[in-house]
Order: C-alpha cells, then structure tokens, then sequence
C-alpha cells in the first residue's frame, strides 16, 4: 500500500514557484488550506448576511448604513425590500450549506489530515485534488457573481423548489440570471466534491503505510471515509438535477414545470415536468448533505475528546458502525422534508420511519461520548471546550428531531422556525462547533504556532451562551406557528412573537461580533504565535509524529510505521499517559472495548 | 472554566425549559375536531424529548464539573457497564420511544390524510397564486364549472379561468377571496396552484397541506368553534410570500347560508 504512495508523491516533487507552491498546488496540505481559507471568507459572507437578514426581522424599516452599496434596488435607503430579504437569505443558506459546512469540515481538514492520519505522502490523484478546490473555487465565484448581474441573486431559497426556481423571470427578481448562476454554481460545486470524494476514497483504501489497518485509523479517518461515500452518491444525484435546472431556462425544456401554469396572467409555455421530481432529486442529495456536514464534525469531536479526557472511547467500532450506520440511512429518510408535499400519504409513513431509527445511532454516539467522559481526566483547553459544546448542540438538535419525525406533528411545525432552529443546532452549529474545534486542535500542526488559550476560552463560552439564545427561541416561534422565509410579520396571530425575533438579532449580532476574537486570534497566531512543538497535545495519531507543519512529503522521506490502535490514552507510556501509533512499546491494555 | 461550562449549561437547560412547561409560545388554540390527537402527540413527544435533554445536559454538566478537577495519581475508571450496556439502552430506550411515537403518531396522521372525507362534506375549492388564495363554491348545482387556465385574468376578476357563457356549470359557481365555512361540517378542500408552489395553513385548525403545481389535491377537516382565524402560506413562492393570506370565518349554518347567497349576488 504505502509503495503506491511513494509512487503518487514521486510524480510531483516540493515546487518552489509562487504558483505552484502556494496557488496550483498539488500538496493536499496547501489545497487543505485552501478549502479551509474559502470557507472562512464564505463564512464571514454568511453571517454578514445572516445580520442584514435578522436586523430586517427585528426592526423591518431600520436603515442599515452603507447596505445600498450592496445593491441600489435591493435596499433603497439602506432598508431591505421583502424580495431582497428573500434573495439574501437564498444566498446566506446556500454560501453556509455548500461553501462552509461542507467545505470545512470535510474538504479542508479532510484533505491535510486524512493522508497524514493513514501514513501518505499525499492522495492518488494530486491533479484531481487541486482541481476539486479549483472547482469549487470557480463555483464560489459563479455564486457570487449573482449579486452583480441584473435583478440579482435567486429568491428561490436554498431548496429551489420547482416552479419558482424553473418557470424564468417570470416567477420574480432574480429568477432569470440569478437562478441560471445558483444552479450551475452547485453543478461545478458537485463536480469538486465528486472529485475529492474520489480521491479521500482511494487514499483511505489503497494509500494506507504499513500497519495501519482499516480498524487502527481514527475516528476523523473514518468519519471523512464514510463522508465521501455518502458524497460520492448525494453529489452524483444533485448535478443532474441542476443541469436540467439550467435546462429549463436556457434551452426551453420542462424538466420540472407542468402545463397550465399562469403567471401574471400569462400562461407560461411549458408542458409535461414534474415539480414534486425537484423534491426528491434535491432531498436525496439533500438529507445526506446534512450528514455530509456533521459526520466529520462528529469524527473530529471523537478525536479531539480523545486527546482531551486522556481515554480512549467506551468503544471505538460502536462509533464507526453508528456512523456507517446514518450514512445508510440518510438516503431512506429524505422523505420527511416533504411530509405535507402532496406526497402520497402512505410514503409519510414509511419515510417516517427510518427517520426515527436514525436516531437510535445517533444516540448512540452521544452516550458513548457522555459515557467515556465518566472518570476522564479532562483538559479543559480551547479544542476541548468546543467539543464539548458541540455534544451540546448535538443533543439539542437531535432532540427536536423526534418532532420532526413524525408526520403528524409536521403538520404543525412544516416551514416554521421549529426547523430553522433544529437544522440550525443539529447541522449548522454543532458543525461550526467542530470546524471550531478542530482549527483550536489543529492550528499548531497546519501553521506551526499555537493559538491563544485565554482568547479562545472566552470565544467558546460567549460563543456557546450566544448559540443558544440564538436557536433555541427559534423553536417556541415555531410551536407558536411562526412560518419561515417571511420578511415580515404582518399576520396577526405572528405581532406578539417580534420581541422574540428582536431578542434573537441582538443576541445574533453579538454572537456574531464575538467570532472578531476568534479572527483576531486566528491571524495574530498565524504570525506571532508561539512556536509549535510537534504533538502539543500529547496525542497519539500520525500528524503528532511529524513535524508542525509538516514536510512537503508529510513524513520526511520515511513513512511512519503503525504499531497500534489510534487512541492509547490512560495507560503507561515511555512518554506519559499515552502510546502514540508509531512508538513499538508493547503495551498492557485493560481494554473496555465491546 | 470546568465550573463555569457546567453552571452554564445547567442554567442553559433550564431556561429552556422553562418557556416550554409553562406554554408561554405553544401552539395557538385547536379548533379542530382531529386536532387533540395531534395536541396529544405533540405533548408526549415533547416530554420525551425535554426528558432526554435535561438529563443529557445535566449529565454532560456533571461530568465536566466532576471530572475536569485536576486529580493527580488517581486512574481513569470505566463507566460501568462499558459500551455495550449503552448500545443496549440506546436500542431499548429510544427504541422503544420512537416505536411508539410512530406508531400512535400514525393514527393521528391517518385521521387527516389517509381517512377518505365524508360523502355530505362541504366542498370548497381553493386555489393559490402569486400572492393570494381565492375560493370556489359550487353554488345550487352543486358542481363546479371546468377551469380554462388561459382565460384567468385578474384584471376582470376572472382568478379560476372559468367561462361562464359556455359552461352552464360555472355560472352559479361562487368566487370568493374569503374562505367561510359552516360550523362542525366537514369541508372537503380540493386544492390547486395556478403558478408556483404554495401551502394551505391554519394553526387553529391543525392542517397545513402544499399546493403542488401540476397536481390537484385536497384535505378534509371540521372546524367545531365559531371565529375569524388566517390562513398563511407556508411554502416559499416568492417576494409577496410573506403577505400571502387569506381569512377564514367559521360561522353558523344559518349564518353561513346567509353569507353564500350575498356573495352569489356579487358575482
């Protein structure tokens, strides 16, 4: 196996060009970063949005200074008109779906720790690696560029349901132009991740060194492993599904508009589509992105847990079964996004299910965690903190999952916040919880400094209070029937509930100020840091036997040897409490494995 | 810090919590004859899911506040039972919860979607554009006139596209953007979008139901209190989506006879 990773590494040695080096790489630690570097600033655009959309809700006619910069029709004297409300919230969900919770937790770490953690010098395909994040950065570009062609971007929100996101200009500002460039930004955006999913596949199964069994990778290894399984299948299923998007509005088909549509009083001249298709085109691809966007989360809150209450888990393959576990299932259950669809109501039914099995696994993860914390010696550090909270949110979302299981109780709750605050919880902050551990974990070994401890402590429990405050009031909006995806509440039954929409934006616009720490913390380490060892953290897989940043070929000429499981923490090692899985000590285990 | 996680997420929890046990935001009034079934559901639900997060998060709190204390020479101790005995009460616990919500959660899903509408039900026809809902009723015939999609013209308050010199059906058809209904009477909803998709809401009345393009559908319900509620849109359809509502007034049968023969004589 690892003579297949000399051999890819052989193809292409340490560049010492700009451009080769630092822009068209092929080192899949550059091209890490590169992901990683696209979704912060795809983050930082997100939760811009994120502020403009919550003050609109808030205090619809406050004048935000400086927004009809933005757009001259969009927010004439700096007040948001309701479908730029709707066309920056299309953008906010789509840019945080695809551009960061997607491409942080799984590209970007993916791509730098994945080959290191299975002992590589690099992935198979470096050309398809950089070209993944070439893609992908060219369908960030076409995203953006939206908001600088005619009436702007899509209002269709994220979903781009049919016929509103099919049937042209028509339907409303940014469903001509706007909509062409969403969707073939998310059809290049699939062609990147079909390319890395590629490529983290054949690393894990063929690019492995010498002792490194599939049962000895960590956790992050599996999580990443069974992330691009799952990507590999839902991305194969979306670009299509966005090329005849395209279709039906540059070349006259009617892959998802039906006859008989009249808008302003025109009968529109389209026949024969289906707009329930979209639905389940989109979900199939859509549920298991939700998993896309918290598998790896939970494979690095493992890892870094690890590390951190100095055990290994209660059982290492009870976690990678569960895991293995949701992926299956994630394609059974896409059907309760469309309980009240017009579905056939039987197949609620049976959709209905799957989604409440799902969260035996799930729960499973979360005991396993809870459980593995009794009697740990904890190190309450940055990285640790975030993990910590990321159980947190995972329980928090997991919970209103059980609501929205049932479809019965969808009735009630379809499209209101109740589900922007579990999507909100269970995918979106529980995963930025991770990215967030992770950069505190990893920063030392991807920029060779470490980040300040005391700024990142304060960032988490501001952080952490400021989440909740956020999200968990979304869900008594949604008991109390508050619809999604309005730009104002002008219904009676929904004035009462704008106090709560005003709590929720201060707390949503200091929370967001807060992460000023975390990017002051960020840039300054990245210069001024203090000098990184190479295992800070007293941990045990392959990045910490390399040194921080690791060489261009990962190892220094030598591949690592493994000798053992990847988290021998709590026992007696020549250097502590731990064994990493290059040292050949022979060690007495008093395993607790079941 | 260990301190300060735990009291946090104890305090977090409990605030929570607190908004939920005392229905300071709950669902708005049922007036629905299924509704209680649904009401039910959403009570033991939420008391099997508040059970789970109160005790993970204390559990979670606990354990940082226990074990993040520096305790030199002591060792790591195993949680007794180890992984397994988890795995097993995960599959027991939650399986078992989720068995049973399923299975009584489908019935009060059956009640509203699978059970046919009564033969007698009153039926109203609705249709949802771009940024409003009108109403049909089928007027003394009892049958509604054929839809001509290429004849709608808000102009002429022509919303349906109903050709009332040719279809001797459509002439006593009334058209209303109101929706009324007669008290304790099934209505029999038959549903249709004439541009994108949108939804039938009414918190009160338990339902909420797509308009799918392309498709006709329909929902049954009875509403047993009298009053004046909103019906919302729920499905994004574009910039007027947030306004896009219409009211429905339960009334009595006598009332409600009475307000069909003055809209018949505005058509």
């Amino acid at each position: 196996m690892h003579d297949m990773s000399a051999q890819a590494h052989a193809a292409h040695h340490a560049p010492t060009g700009f451009i080769r080096k630092y822009v068209f790489s092929l080192d899949h630690k550059v091209i890490g970063k590169q992901y990683y570097g696209l979704a912060f600033f795809a983050a930082i655009i997100g939760m811009i949005l994120s502020w403009i959309m919550r003050v609109h809700l808030g205090w619809t006619n406050f004048a935000i200074p400086g927004l009809h910069l933005l757009s001259k029709n969009g927010a004439p004297g700096d007040i948001l008109t309701p479908e730029y409300y709707l066309q920056l919230m299309t953008m906010h969900g789509t840019i945080m779906v695809f551009f960061v919770l997607t491409t942080a937790p799984f590209a970007a770490f993916g791509n730098f720790f994945l080959p290191i953690q299975v002992g590589a010098e690099d992935m198979p395909f470096p050309r398809f690696n950089m070209m993944s994040f070439w893609v992908t950065f060219v369908s960030f570009l076409v995203m953006i560029a939206a908001f600088f062609v005619g009436d702007g971007p899509s209002l269709a929100g994220w979903t781009q349901y049919a016929p509103l996101s099919a049937v042209g200009p028509a339907a409303g500002p940014g469903q001509g132009m706007g909509e062409v460039l969403w969707a073939s930004s998310i059809a290049i955006f699939c062609v990147g991740q079909l390319l890395g999913s590629l490529n983290f596949i054949t690393t894990t199964l063929d690019m492995r060194t010498q002792g490194m069994s599939l049962w000895r990778m960590p956790l992050t290894t599996w999580a990443w492993f069974i992330t691009s399984v799952m990507g590999l299948t839902a991305f194969a299923v979306l670009m299509p599904a966005c090329i005849l998007l395209v279709l039906d509005h540059v070349a006259g088909t009617s892959f998802f508009v039906p006859s008989n549509l009249v808008i302003n009083d025109q009968l529109q001249p389209h026949s024969g589509g289906s707009t329930l298709l979209w639905q389940h085109l989109f979900w199939f691809f859509g549920h298991p992105e939700v998993y896309i966007a918290i598998v790896p989360a939970m494979g690095i809150v493992s890892h870094i847990l690890m590390a951190n209450i100095r055990r290994p888990l209660l059982s290492h393959r009870a976690l990678i079964y569960s895991m293995g576990a949701i992926a299956v299932l994630s394609y059974m259950v896409y059907g309760h996004h469309m309980f009240v669809s017009g579905m056939n109501p039987i197949s609620s039914i049976a959709f209905s299910f799957p989604t409440l099995v799902i969260t035996i696994p799930a729960t499973i993860i979360v005991l396993i965690w809870l459980g593995s914390l009794y009697g740990s010696k904890i190190r309450l550090n940055s990285a640790c903190l975030f993990s910590l909270g990321m159980i947190s949110m995972f329980i928090s979302g997991g919970v209103s999952g059980f609501f929205l299981a049932q479809p019965s109780l969808d009735i009630m709750l379809h499209a209101t916040y109740f589900v922007v605050g579990h999507f909100h919880f269970v995918m979106a902050v529980a995963a930025m919880f991770g990215i967030f551990a992770g950069t505190y974990f990893w920063f030392p070994k991807m920029y060779g400094r470490m980040m300040n401890e005391t700024l990142g402590k304060i960032h988490f429990i501001l952080t952490f209070i400021g989440a909740y405050c956020i999200f968990m009031p979304f869900h008594y909006l949604g008991m109390a029937g508050n619809v999604r995806r309005y730009q104002a509440f002008t219904d009676d039954y929904l004035q009462p509930l704008i106090p709560v929409h005003r709590f929720i934006t201060i707390a949503a616009v200091a929370t967001g100020a807060v992460q000023a720490i975390f990017l002051y913390n960020f840039i300054h380490s990245r210069f001024w840091g203090k000098p990184a060892p190479e295992n800070p953290w007293e941990a045990t897989s392959l990045e910490w036997s390399t040194t921080s940043p690791p060489p261009f070929d990962n190892f220094g000429g030598k591949l690592p040897v493994v000798y053992h499981d990847p988290y021998q923490y709590g026992v007696e090692g020549p250097a502590g409490d731990y064994v990493m899985q290059t040292d050949p000590t022979q060690i007495q285990l008093e395993s607790d494995e079941a | 810090m260990a301190k300060l996680l735990a009291i946090t997420l104890i305090v977090i929890a409990i605030v929570s919590a607190i908004p939920i046990l005392r229905h300071t935001w709950w669902m708005p009034e049922d007036i629905s004859t299924h509704g209680h079934a649904i009401d039910e559901q959403m009570s033991e639900t939420m008391a099997e899911a508040g059970i789970s997060f109160l005790a993970s998060q204390f559990l979670l709190a606990l354990f940082i506040w226990q074990y993040a204390r520096p305790r030199p020479g002591e060792k790591i101790k195993k949680f007794p039972g180890g992984a397994m005995g988890l795995v097993i009460a995960a599959f027991l616990l939650v399986g078992t919860e989720v068995l049973a919500l399923g299975v009584f959660g489908m019935k009060a899903w059956a009640n509203v979607y699978l059970a046919p509408p009564a033969a007698d039900a009153l039926p109203v026809q609705v249709q949802a554009g771009q940024f409003a809902f009108y109403f049909r009723y089928p007027g003394p015939d009892g049958t509604f006139g054929p839809l001509h999609p290429d004849q709608i013209n808000e102009g002429n308050e022509n919303f349906f596209g109903l050709d009332t010199a040719h279809d001797p059906d459509s002439k006593d058809d009334i058209v209303t953007a109101e929706m009324a209904i007669p008290v304790n009477r099934e209505i029999h909803l038959l549903m249709h979008s004439k541009d994108v998709g949108h939804s039938f809401f009414v918190p009160q009345l338990r339902v909420q139901q797509d308009f799918v393009p392309g498709l006709d559908l329909s929902l049954h319900f009875t509403a047993a209190k009298t009053g004046r509620y909103e019906i919302v849109c729920t499905q994004l359809c574009g910039l007027g989506h947030y306004n896009m509502k219409a009211y429905l007034t339960v009334m009595s049968q006598a009332e409600f006879d009475d307000w069909l023969k003055k809209q018949a004589a505005l058509q």
